[in-house]
């Protein structure tokens, strides 16, 4: 056994470094380090970056604009750029969509909406969720009705990020009451522009516009918008879920998280020496660097399967929960660490460029908000008890 | 053995809860939490009026409560209301005034016609270092105070401001007016609401309340046990509100709570909060004893309340789902408080050290 990258692994790594040196925007990555706010111009200038290098979708075939990286090198880049605090990809159209088209889409489709994702033509948003349908997703409500070479669309969907963004919505509709409930839901690409969609926006507990209701009353959707068969969009969103989701542990967005938790440990002192060498909260630390490292290694062993040539099921769902647990405690700790100074709340201190006074040690502004805010994580793309629940019956058979 | 309030702390509780419900109704509530001071002035003159703020102070100095049940039973009421306000400013200032003995003084502050804060912690630079500690100096017969304290309560508001500082005598509490000169303040919100602030004094004058370290460490273990009974009843909002939704909200055709993996964990939840309102009760009930018996029980409390309150906020926004995260659910703005009261008067590790040295003394 050898845990070492191969050669080429690790010529890999020096490029996407060198990439990042030279391309990544200082204005950016220092927004993202210091946990300030993204506006969509700043996500917009990343993706454009990143396409112009081809790196946009690494994981879309070469002939649609993707890459031949191995799983592996997938993994070295977005370990690479989380440590570079480079913004993260926004993930509905290259995650995704893009997967889906790629699987499901006909010719035309694929055709006429890829190069869209990659050059932003098209800022998707992911319509699954409704009021009435979180973890049972599949008793979802919004319905479609054919009518002549249009579907015609009511309901609302809910907790969709960054709709206020997004000029389209891929979403998954009800076009049968018939059957298992899994069988009458199909996939559909809505324009948000077409009239009698509206979106309505949601405060997060942390204060910050990031989710929306979306609702359509009698909205109009040219049939050739249906992806795959109708009534069998469910396979279309099974397919997103089991797809092969390299990166779903954020293992370089916890390295590059502790990296700043590490620093703020040394410079800050409590009681007269620095946090580090405060013995309880050194434990915390150990605790959460020793359980990043197995998890690398958690995810690297299902890398190298899913490069043999499996599917993981169970492994991605494992990935995502022990995962987003190190996420949310590392930012828990970076509140524990700004002690008092985790409660006052600068709005202002929260947008790049400020340049202000900060309160206490700058650092600390953000920490309270993005420990409140990443409760999210265990609770989208799958509660982390429905991950469980896939573990137990697919893994175990339970 | 007695764990009832008793009957006249039962009755002020009470009025308090019904005033609370009468006037900070949630809009209000959040209102008032965003409010530039953080907190509703009509709210604090009907508190004064109704003589609450007499329950946090003894019959000598004009008040007719001063036990630390009677502090808990109050704060536990404030937790409830989810209420924002000088309450933890105006029971440790109050309680500095009431050793001193300044009868008078404490006695406006009950009336509600001064605002009493207390400058404690140190400030930090941007690093996350302290910095400049606040120094005492005696000039002739007046005192002058130089230095920073760090998140104030309610420092925008306050009229009268109970500071500590070192002497060349050592640790002294001082009294400062807020408008005097060299006295400067930078208020601002807090994310759970209710406001805060910078306090720099530049030889600013002030008067000596009380000279040694005693009245002050008194003062913030009253302080630990009013924020842990907060800390308990917020807790069973959350719980209270959580078991309900669990019993609601339906997915699979159940309702949630029919889910073992639910069921389970919010019995734990429920059980560890248990543990917390134990310790809540104990740091009260030794309060009195002897200091290292009072600082270890008060310690085990706040490391207590520290822990469970992670836990009782987390687990009640992980239940709800998505709904459990927005702005517009109360239950979110209970679960922001819990976690910050972890961050007043010291943390889940800093009592958990502190306890360690108190019980291999002890
Ligand atoms: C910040 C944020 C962003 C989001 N963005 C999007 C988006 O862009 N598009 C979109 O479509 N959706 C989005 N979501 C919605 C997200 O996918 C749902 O919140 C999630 O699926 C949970 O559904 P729910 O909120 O209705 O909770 P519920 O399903 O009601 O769950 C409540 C609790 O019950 C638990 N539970 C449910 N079923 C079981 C079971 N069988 N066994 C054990 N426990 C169970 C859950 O895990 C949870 O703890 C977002 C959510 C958040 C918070």
């Amino acid at each position: 056994m050898d845990l070492d990258f191969t050669e080429k692994d690790e010529a890999f790594r020096e490029e996407v470094r060198e990439f990042l040196n030279e391309k990544l925007p200082k204005r950016l990555s220092d927004k993202v380090r210091q946990g300030q706010r993204l506006t969509k111009a700043d996500m917009e200038e990343w993706h454009a970056i990143l396409n112009e290098r081809g790196w946009l979708a690494p994981h879309w075939p070469v002939e649609w604009g993707g890459t031949d990286w191995s799983v592996v090198q997938r993994f070295i880049f977005e370990t690479e750029t989380a440590m570079a605090h480079a913004p993260r990809v926004v993930p509905f159209g290259v995650s995704m969509l893009g997967p889906v088209l790629i699987k499901f889409g006909t010719e035309e489709q694929k055709k006429h909406w890829l190069p869209r994702i990659l050059d932003g033509s098209d800022w998707w948003c992911q319509g699954y969720s409704e009021p009435g349908a979180g973890s049972d997703l599949a008793s979802l409500k919004t319905s479609a009705v054919r009518e002549g070479d249009h579907y015609v669309i009511n309901g609302q969907k809910t907790w969709t990020t960054l709709a206020q963004c997004a000029n389209k919505i891929f979403c998954l509709v009800r076009t049968s009451k018939e059957g298992k409930k899994q069988e009458g839901i199909s996939f559909l690409l809505v324009d948000m522009d077409t009239p009698g969609v509206e979106v309505r926006p949601i405060k997060l507990l942390d204060g910050d516009h990031e989710v929306n209701e979306v609702w359509f009353s009698d909205v109009k959707v040219p049939v050739e918008n249906l992806v795959g068969e109708e009534n069998k969009g469910w396979t279309c969103a099974k397919y997103l879920l089991s797809y092969e989701r390299t990166n779903i542990a954020g293992v370089g967005a916890s390295m590059a998280a502790f990296e700043r938790l590490k620093e703020v440990a040394r410079t800050t002192r409590r009681n007269g020496s620095a946090l580090i060498e405060d013995s309880l909260f050194a434990a915390r630390m150990a605790e959460v660097e020793i359980d990043l490292e197995n998890m690398r290694t958690t995810n690297l062993r299902v890398l190298d399967s899913v490069g043999r040539g499996q599917t993981p099921m169970a492994e991605s769902s494992m990935l995502k929960i022990r995962g987003t647990e190190i996420r949310q405690k590392i930012t828990a700790l970076m509140r524990r660490a700004a002690g008092r100074y985790a409660q006052p709340f600068l709005d202002e201190a929260l947008e790049g460029g400020f340049n202000g006074e900060p309160v206490g040690p700058g650092w600390a502004a953000p920490v309270a908000s993005q420990y409140f805010n990443n409760r999210k994580l265990s609770i989208f793309g799958g509660s982390n008890e429905v991950q469980r629940e896939i573990i137990g019956k697919s893994m175990m058979g339970l | 053995m007695d764990f009832s309030l008793g009957d006249d702390r039962r009755m002020m509780a009470d009025s308090l809860s019904r005033y609370f419900a009468d006037t900070l109704g949630w809009e209000a509530r959040q209102a008032a939490a965003e409010s530039e001071a953080g907190f509703s002035r009509d709210m604090w003159a009907g508190l004064a009026e109704l003589g609450v703020l007499g329950l946090l102070f003894g019959e000598e100095a004009g008040g007719y409560g001063g036990s630390a049940f009677d502090a808990g039973a109050v704060f536990a009421e404030v937790g409830k209301a989810l209420a924002t306000g000088p309450f933890l400013g105006t029971l440790l200032g109050g309680n500095i005034l009431e050793a001193a003995g300044e009868a008078d003084l404490l006695g406006e502050v009950i009336a509600g016609s001064k605002i009493l804060t207390f400058a404690d912690d140190p400030a930090m630079d941007s690093n996350g270092v302290v910095t400049d500690p606040v120094k005492a100096v005696k000039e002739g017969e007046a005192w002058r105070l130089s230095g920073a304290k760090g998140v104030v309560d309610y420092l925008g508001s306050a009229d009268l401001i109970v500071v500590t500082a070192e002497a060349d005598a050592g640790w002294a509490s001082f009294l400062v007016e807020a408008d005097a000169e060299g006295v400067e303040r930078r208020a601002y919100p807090l994310v759970d609401g209710g406001a805060a602030g910078e306090l720099t004094l530049e030889g600013a004058s002030a008067r000596l309340l009380v000279s040694g370290e005693d009245a002050i460490s008194k003062a913030r273990a009253l302080g630990l046990v009013a924020t842990v009974w907060e800390a308990v009843a917020v807790m069973e909002v959350l719980r209270d509100a959580t078991i309900e939704y669990l019993g609601t909200r339906k997915q699979f055709g159940v309702p949630i709570g029919a889910f073992q993996a639910l069921k389970h964990r919010m019995t734990s939840v429920a059980l560890e909060i248990e543990q917390a309102r134990s310790a809540a009760i104990n740091a009260a009930a030794y309060f009195a004893k002897d200091p290292a018996t009072r600082d270890r029980y008060g310690s085990a409390a706040k490391y207590t309340a520290g822990k469970v309150g992670a836990l009782t906020a987390e687990e009640a926004i992980q239940m709800h789902g998505g709904i459990g995260m927005s702005w517009e659910m109360p239950l979110s703005h209970f679960a922001k408080r819990l976690v910050m009261l972890d961050h007043v008067l010291g943390d889940e590790d800093a009592h958990m050290a502190r306890y360690l040295k108190l019980a291999s003394a002890a």
